[in-house]
């Protein structure tokens, strides 16, 4: 079986973010991470790997930089890694971001791809369907179970209110949520191998069945018209009260003057 | 000269930093109040190849430099020092003369699962009446046809009763010199815990890295197999020597850990503690004491990745492992006193880790060779 | 990535979302919204209605503002699977040429959205909540002052576990689509008796490898309440401690007649289970009343709850940054405050 892995190299936003002295976000100054529903995915393909046997290749599309997410996933048990990286793939949308990745899974045999439900930077959980309507293959969103069963895969596929069990025909794409699995840690002696292995850069001309006017920033459709620092609600009344009497006395006298009891 | 570290060394850093932060510095309070060896770290970090580090692959390790396990001990040692010395003894006292003077059948079965972490591992040097004065020793070792029979005690063995396999040094021979003074001859043996006649004393109760398991070896009539002589016969001493180079070096990172998670938590701490109206961060006497600390932490951290890599493209690397542990023991301990000092009241109470930081600093000058046998070892390669 | 021909785009589409043949609270919402856009646009509002057995369902939209719905019926429809609902929704767009595309950013929609967008060619704004009819650029770019298009839709939504707000519009391409969070926008009181025009429509539905098998369906027991309905939210964190400790506010929600929710770090524990998660990755809450107990207030969790009317705060870390979105901070033990009030409270609404 093989299996491809998209992941995408983020700002790490849990240490706290960045700013730069005008407000905006300051994203160098921000330590990157391996997107965690990403990390899931991946863990739940090196599960799959141990328990039937697979390839796991990952996928990374972004600066050369993303290099290091791969060595990464190398290191934490993948098999191959690949960055598709080129300038004319800067500032694509969903749309021309999948339209790249589906260009470059084109030139992999694959019987499975993962992606992860959404990435922290965009929380936009559109990339994993639309590689998957791109590549015309069926997509299981929100996956907290997999399963191999010969040649159709068996998923868990999450609601808000129920869970549907799933069967497919493979090839097919699943999307994978950080709650599906505790994602191992590299080992050292991974790490290092990682490093002694050679990723595989694509640029432009190795994608396959697409056109430059759905690359990058030209060909994506959404235009952002103004992005900005949340404005934040400012902050209250904040008091120290000496026992807890006392700061009950005021939460009750505030209810009261709000009208809530 | 290139001071940067490469990206490997990089990733296994941070590796061995979330490792730390997310598996290790929960537990590090609990392990000291309650005195409990971390059983469920040392399996955390067998899966993920922690207790080989420096090992080769053929041999159950992960195949890194002496550098990369280094900055292991040093960052599990940042949020919790008896961590730290788990993996130190294990590694550089147990695993590290095997690999060196192990027979091949010595290292398929004792190296290979150590370095897997199947197995703990720890190193018998110190007897009651035996510390710096190593020739002090007492336990002998006799051949008896095909088996060595052991008898004597050795005391403050780290991991001890936890770790599975021993390496044990003993008197094998006496010889009287023509002035009539007698000399010992040592040799080294790899004893494994459940062999007949050999038992545990009393743990020892400490000042600090109170969770590592420290222990009193008892060896009464204790049979091993001939062939778990390590190393040539009469060669004991020089392998205990060897092996002690090699495990300062994993001190010295120890120390050096201590001193930096200690700075660190006090860093933090002064921006946020107030006293007359702003953060004590933004006093002269604060900023001084960061600024001395930060100093003597990066000279003390050059000389630790010095020594390791002098102990991976060197033979003898003594005086580097000694000048590294001497001086990254005594900044552990000036930094964490000062840390203690900077938090006031809060530093002296065991809710703030610096607090616990300040007591595990101590043993760092004196096991492994005291600080004073450091500077012997120094100034007798000055003065040779 | 431009098609020609946009003028021909027209009306505000809604896909009004069902689940076992019962529409989602979002189907109203996204009315109430696609209502002011069409006011401003000048044209009619249409729900898209897609299932088996479900047109008895267009009376009940038409109340919350539908002009017309589009019911595609059919049997290959009965439970949500991707591609047949892909089809249907991909189809009614190629058929009826909606210049906007509304659909709810639930877990349904956020997986039926992007794949219908990849089909169709257009782009997708994910998990708006601001959506508005304005120009793009927002403002004309000297010189190219007729460049600058009109009646655009603007997308606003949270990015970055909202720490920034970007403002979306998709000027090239039609429908302009967007997924919205539910519990934003606000539905309309519902006009009782009114009637939407009603078309039936059916592309066709052939089953291939896409069209996955469902092998069981497993509903979780609703032991939990829904916490977007609550007007007041009782919300524990890291610092209450442990499953147990939970006890004491659910005592004080339950003076109160509020729920009790928590932030992420709890359902990470295993304290509570995670439809009662507030913040980026759980609900979006607008209570009258937000009790955040416990709750140190990472940007994600505020990002889910700062929209309520009143939010108290009990932390024992003065510095923590819920107490920068707090109306009342209060610094202190929860342990000793929360039992103390509950006593309190019961008191005051005795009398």
């Amino acid at each position: 079986m093989k299996i491809v892995v998209c992941i995408k190299q983020v700002p790490d936003t849990k240490g706290g973010v960045k700013f730069n002295p005008d407000g905006t976000l300051d994203r160098g100054a921000m330590l990157t991470i391996m997107n965690p529903d990403d990390k899931a995915g991946l863990e739940a393909a090196l599960r799959l790997k141990e328990q039937y046997g697979a390839e796991v290749t990952v996928l990374t599309m972004g600066l050369p930089k993303a290099d290091e997410v791969l060595r990464e996933a190398m290191a934490m048990g993948a098999d191959k890694g690949i960055l598709v990286t080129d300038r004319v793939l800067g500032g694509a949308d969903t749309w021309a971001t999948s339209t790249t990745i589906a260009g470059a899974i084109r030139n992999l045999e694959y019987d499975l791809i993962i992606t992860g439900r959404q990435a922290i930077d965009g929380d936009t959980a559109q990339v994993g369907p639309q590689i998957s309507e791109h590549l015309n293959i069926p997509v299981i969103s929100y996956a907290q179970d997999i399963k191999i069963d010969g040649d159709y895969v068996i998923v868990q596929r999450q609601y808000e209110d129920r869970y549907h069990e799933v069967k497919a025909k493979m090839p097919c794409l699943i999307t994978a949520l950080s709650e599906l699995n505790d994602p191992r840690y590299m080992t050292p002696g991974g790490i290092f191998d990682a490093y002694d292995k050679e990723v595989t850069v694509w640029g432009r001309p190795d994608l396959k069945d697409v056109d430059d006017s759905d690359l990058g920033l030209k060909g994506s459709p959404t235009k952002i018209a103004k992005a900005s620092d949340k404005v934040k609600k400012g902050a209250g009344e904040k008091v120290v009260p000496d026992t807890a009497e006392d700061a009950v006395a005021y939460i009750v006298g505030k209810m009261k003057e709000k009208h809530v009891i | 000269m290139d001071f940067s570290l490469d990206k490997k060394h990089e990733m296994a850093r941070t590796l061995f930093k979330e490792f730390a932060e997310n598996e290790v510095k929960p537990l590090a309070q609990e392990v000291d109040e309650t005195e409990k060896f971390p059983r469920g770290t040392v399996e955390k970090m067998q899966k993920i190849g922690f207790m080989g580090i420096p090992i080769p692959k053929e041999y159950g390790g992960q195949g890194c430099d002496p550098l990369t396990y280094i900055m292991c001990v040093e960052e599990l040692s940042k949020v919790c020092g008896t961590t730290g010395v788990i993996v130190s003894a294990h590694t550089s006292l147990c695993c590290d003369p095997i690999m060196t003077y192990g027979s091949e059948e010595q290292k398929q079965k004792y190296l290979a699962p150590l370095a897997k972490g199947e197995k703990l591992g720890a190193f018998a040097l110190t007897e009651p009446g035996a510390g710096t004065d190593a020739q002090g020793c007492q336990t002998k070792a006799v051949l008896d046809g095909e088996e060595w029979v052991l008898n004597g005690s050795k005391c403050f063995i780290t991991n001890g009763k936890e770790a599975d396999i021993y390496i044990v040094i003993a008197v094998t021979d006496v010889k009287v010199d023509a002035r009539g003074r007698k000399k010992k001859s040592f040799s080294a043996f790899i004893v494994e815990k459940d062999t007949p006649g050999f038992s545990f004393g009393t743990k020892e109760k400490k000042m600090g890295i109170r969770g590592s398991a420290t222990y009193e070896l008892i060896f009464e009539d204790c049979r091993i197999p001939k062939d778990n002589l390590l190393g040539p016969m009469g060669k004991g001493f020089p392998i205990a020597m060897h092996t002690l180079d090699g495990g300062r070096i994993g001190i010295a990172a120890q120390a050096l850990g201590i001193a930096e998670g200690a700075l660190d938590a006090t860093i933090a701490y002064t921006k946020e503690r107030k006293q007359f109206g702003r953060s004590i961060a933004a006093q002269q006497n604060t900023q001084f004491q960061l600024a001395d600390m930060a100093a003597k932490v990066e000279a003390a951290q050059m000389l630790v990745y010095k020594a390791a890599m002098a102990k991976a493209t060197q033979k003898v690397y003594s005086v580097e492992a000694a000048k590294a542990k001497l001086f990254a023991a005594e900044v552990a301990m000036d930094v964490t006193t000062r840390c203690v000092q900077l938090f006031g009241g809060y530093g002296y109470i065991r809710e703030y880790d610096v607090e616990r930081m300040m007591r595990d600093a101590k043993i760092t000058e004196i096991y492994e060779g005291t600080s004073e046998v450091q500077r012997m070892v120094i100034s007798g390669a000055l003065l040779k | 990535m431009k098609i020609m021909g946009l003028e021909a785009y027209k009306g505000v589409y809604v896909y009004a979302q069902q689940v076992d043949n019962e529409l989602s609270g979002i189907a109203f919402e996204l009315l109430g919204k696609a209502k002011d856009l069409a006011k401003d646009l000048d044209t009619d509002v249409t729900a898209v209605l897609i299932g088996s057995g479900v047109k008895g369902l267009a009376d009940q939209l038409a109340e919350y503002g539908a002009d017309k719905v589009i019911v595609v019926d059919d049997p290959e429809l009965k439970e949500y699977r991707t591609e047949p609902y892909t089809h249907a929704l991909a189809s009614v767009i190629n058929e009826y040429k909606p210049e906007i595309m509304l659909v709810g950013a639930t877990a349904i929609g956020r997986d039926l959205g992007p794949r219908v967008s990849a089909r169709v060619k257009t782009g997708l704004t994910a998990d708006c909540t601001v959506l508005e009819i304005g120009d793009f650029p927002l403002n004309p770019v000297p010189g190219k002052e007729d460049e600058q298009k009109h009646n655009q839709l603007l997308m606003t939504r949270p990015a970055f576990g909202g720490n920034t707000i970007a403002t979306i519009a998709c000027p090239d391409n039609r429908p302009q689509m967007a997924t919205v969070r539910p519990g934003v926008m606000q539905k309309i009181d519902p006009i009782k008796g009114a009637k939407a025009n009603i078309v039936e429509y059916n592309p066709g539905f052939t089953p291939d490898d896409k069209y996955v098998e469902i092998l069981n369906i497993v509903k979780a027991v609703k032991e939990t309440e829904d916490i977007m309905e609550a007007k007041i939210l009782v919300s524990g964190g890291r610092g209450v401690g442990s499953a147990e400790n939970f006890q004491m506010l659910k005592d004080l929600a339950a003076v109160l007649g509020g729920t009790v929710s928590c932030s992420r770090a709890v359902v990470e524990n295993g304290w509570l289970p995670q439809d009662l998660q507030v913040g980026q990755t759980g609900k979006t809450v607008r209570p009258n009343v937000y009790f955040a107990i416990g709750i140190s207030g990472a940007i994600q969790h505020v990002a889910g709850m700062e929209e309520a009317d009143i939010i108290v705060a009990i932390n024992k870390d003065e510095d923590a940054p819920i107490f920068d979105v707090a109306d009342y901070g209060v610094v202190g033990d929860l342990n000793k405050i929360v039992p103390a009030l509950t006593e309190a409270l019961k008191a005051e609404m005795a009398e």
